[in-house]
């Protein structure tokens, strides 16, 4: 099955929304409990890189028995050095956000850690395209 | 802990079906069907949201019965520190003790003595798993039950360390079985208790394979006869046991002073639990957060549903009552407390496990098929979560309907649609005049209201079924 949902930049108020409602699914689905904790921290930081950062996006996911995928498409600044944003603790988020207790620069490292597949394209000035795969690993089917 | 153990009962002849409990229960336990709550025993965490909002008092949190401590040769009470907030005239803490001792029980244990002992255990607990936080207080079963059937990934951030009461039954039947030679297993210990849940959590416990509590009274259930006990009791100066950090267990905060946390968050009520978990899930305080006390009643165990006092009042009590106490353990004590966890006296023995009461079916692919249906039927309901169809949300009806438990036409507004369709349907038939007959105006005008009226909408909800028409 598919989900989608919309995400605004700069908002806050709405922050984790859509992560929120991804882990719920995945939660009547009844995956393994790891699984959903993965999938959600993973979410969870692309959805919050695009509420800081760009304009506006949408998380997708798309769920099978084997597999969970994600994107986080947005329209925004795009990410001028992806191997420094990849580095723990490098962030460009501004003082205000981190004062927020956002912009540890922590977000991809995090994403890289939870996901069995993480692409990145990125286009400055255009946006940025997560694509995020995490698999079963209970499901026998997938071994 | 095993599924579907619970202690709060409805009393059918005083539900009235008003639906005011289905929408305040966290764990969308509760549903009204034929006129009637019905609770999924497997759902209940025993949090007394539903005790506490029925206007009718129809759910009732059950505690055991006195006459179970006949059953043995040597009782001892386990007053909770919350009990010691419930007298704001005069009584010392001392006084209290003696009082519950008079309602028949060969000895009295003091809970927040057990409190102080396991506030050091998770001191040092913490401090060796420094960076692994955050970690999550075991005392409260319902919020352990909580992280368990709603936030299954967090089990294995709760604190492996037992509870203050099962921690003080524990050393209560080795202290009296030395002291007066009767083995451990003739002791009956009674908790005087605050809360449900924790009758629930003495028959099926999370962190044991059996309780070393016998039996759990419900506060409210002794507390005349404790108040007139008191009333008699003569007034006792000499200290007690506990310090001033573990009687105040009993309330928000209470868990915090007493571990000497820095990095800590104190959290009460169930709403505030649900949204605290819910960041942590996502990863949000993962690195700056060691301890996160756990409460789900406002105010804490002061708040509970077996209390009598006003959970306000008993907070400010309960400040009042542990100032007279000394303010910490001396050194020696320490230092026993320290070798027991050494020796991991304090540890569970066994894990908490998740258990998942939210999804759909066993198999994925049909949960997923089952999810997918539902979200389909959610697009079609008012999404008003009226809850007249005895559900908590129009989620939730989805997912009963794709469950095989309730049918779209128990919303109201479906079944309009439905009546209103047929209604046209019948009207269109009616209309068919038979050849021979001449057409009467009178009666073609009352159809045509009928018809109008059959087509008007609840006001809530106009427009979707207009565009609907259009389409």
């Amino acid at each position: 099955m598919s989900l989608e949902f919309t995400v605004e930049g700069k908002n806050f108020l709405a922050a984790g929304e859509a992560s929120s409602r991804l882990k719920h699914t995945l939660q009547h689905i009844g995956f393994p409990a790891p699984l959903i904790r993965r999938v959600a921290v993973a979410a969870y930081e692309a959805e919050m890189n695009m509420i800081i950062h760009a304009d506006r996006g949408a998380l997708k996911a798309e769920i099978t028995p084997k597999t969970v995928t994600i994107w986080a498409e947005d329209e925004g600044p795009g990410i001028p050095n992806i191997e420094l944003a990849m580095q723990e603790g490098y962030s460009t988020a501004p003082d205000y956000i981190r004062e927020m207790g956002f912009g540890a620069g922590m977000g991809l490292p995090n994403i890289k850690k939870c996901t069995d597949i993480f692409e990145i394209n990125t286009t400055i000035g255009v946006g940025t395209k997560l694509k995020m795969v995490i698999f079963n690993k209970q499901d026998p089917g997938s071994l | 802990m095993e599924k579907g153990v619970y202690s709060i009962f409805l009393d059918e002849e005083r539900c009235t079906g008003c639906t005011n409990c289905i929408k305040r229960c966290p764990t969308e336990a509760i549903r009204v069907r034929d006129g009637k709550a019905k609770i999924f025993a497997d759902r209940c965490i025993d949090c007394g949201e539903c005790v506490r909002i029925c206007p009718n008092h129809a759910p009732i949190p059950q505690s055991d019965a006195r006459e179970k401590t006949g059953q043995f040769r040597h009782t001892i009470a386990l007053p909770d520190p919350a009990l010691f907030g419930q007298f704001k005239t005069k009584p010392s803490p001392r006084q209290i003790l003696a009082a519950v001792a008079a309602l028949g029980f060969d000895s009295v244990y003091e809970v927040a003595w057990a409190a102080d002992a396991v506030s050091i255990a998770i001191r040092e607990f913490i401090q060796e798993h420094k960076g692994e936080g955050p970690w999550i207080s075991s005392s409260c079963p319902v919020a352990i039950r909580l992280v368990q059937v709603r936030f299954p990934s967090l089990t294995e951030q709760i604190l492996p360390l037992l509870s203050p009461v099962e921690v003080a039954a524990k050393l209560a039947k080795e202290e009296f079985s030395r002291q007066l030679g009767i083995p451990p297993q003739e002791f009956g210990c009674f908790y005087l208790t605050p809360c449900p849940a924790q009758v629930t959590a003495i028959r099926s416990p999370y962190h044991l394979e059996h309780s070393y509590v016998d039996g759990a009274l419900a506060i409210s259930g002794l507390y005349c006869e404790l108040r007139e006990k008191i009333s008699r009791t003569p007034e006792q100066n000499e200290p007690v046991k506990a310090t001033a950090p573990g009687l105040t267990w009993g309330r928000v905060g209470g868990q915090t002073r007493a571990v000497q946390s820095e990095n800590y968050l104190a959290i009460d009520g169930i709403n505030n639990l649900l949204q605290v978990f819910e960041e942590i899930e996502l990863g949000k305080f993962n690195t700056n957060i060691d301890f996160l006390e756990c409460q789900c009643c406002q105010g804490g165990c002061v708040g509970g549903t077996f209390t009598v006092e006003n959970p306000f009042v008993a907070r400010v009590t309960l400040r009042r009552m542990a100032s007279q106490l000394r303010p910490k353990l001396e050194l020696e004590e320490e230092q026993e407390v320290l070798e027991y966890y050494r020796k991991g006296y304090y540890r569970a023995e066994k894990d908490v496990e998740p258990y998942s009461i939210m999804c759909l079916d066993k198999d994925i692919a049909k949960a997923i098929y089952m999810v997918e249906q539902s979200e389909k039927i959610l697009k079609q309901l008012p999404g008003l979560d009226c809850g007249s169809c005895g559900c908590p949300t129009c989620r939730t009806l989805a997912e009963d309907i794709v469950c095989g438990i309730a049918t779209e036409t128990d919303c109201v507004f479906k079944l309009r649609e439905r009546v209103q369709s047929l209604a046209e349907q019948m009207l269109a038939l009616a209309l068919k005049v038979p050849p021979v007959t001449v057409v009467q105006r009178q009666i073609m005008k009352t159809q045509r209201e009928v018809l109008e009226l059959a087509k008007r909408l609840p006001p809530v909800l106009a427009k979707p079924n207009q565009e609907k028409e259009g389409k």
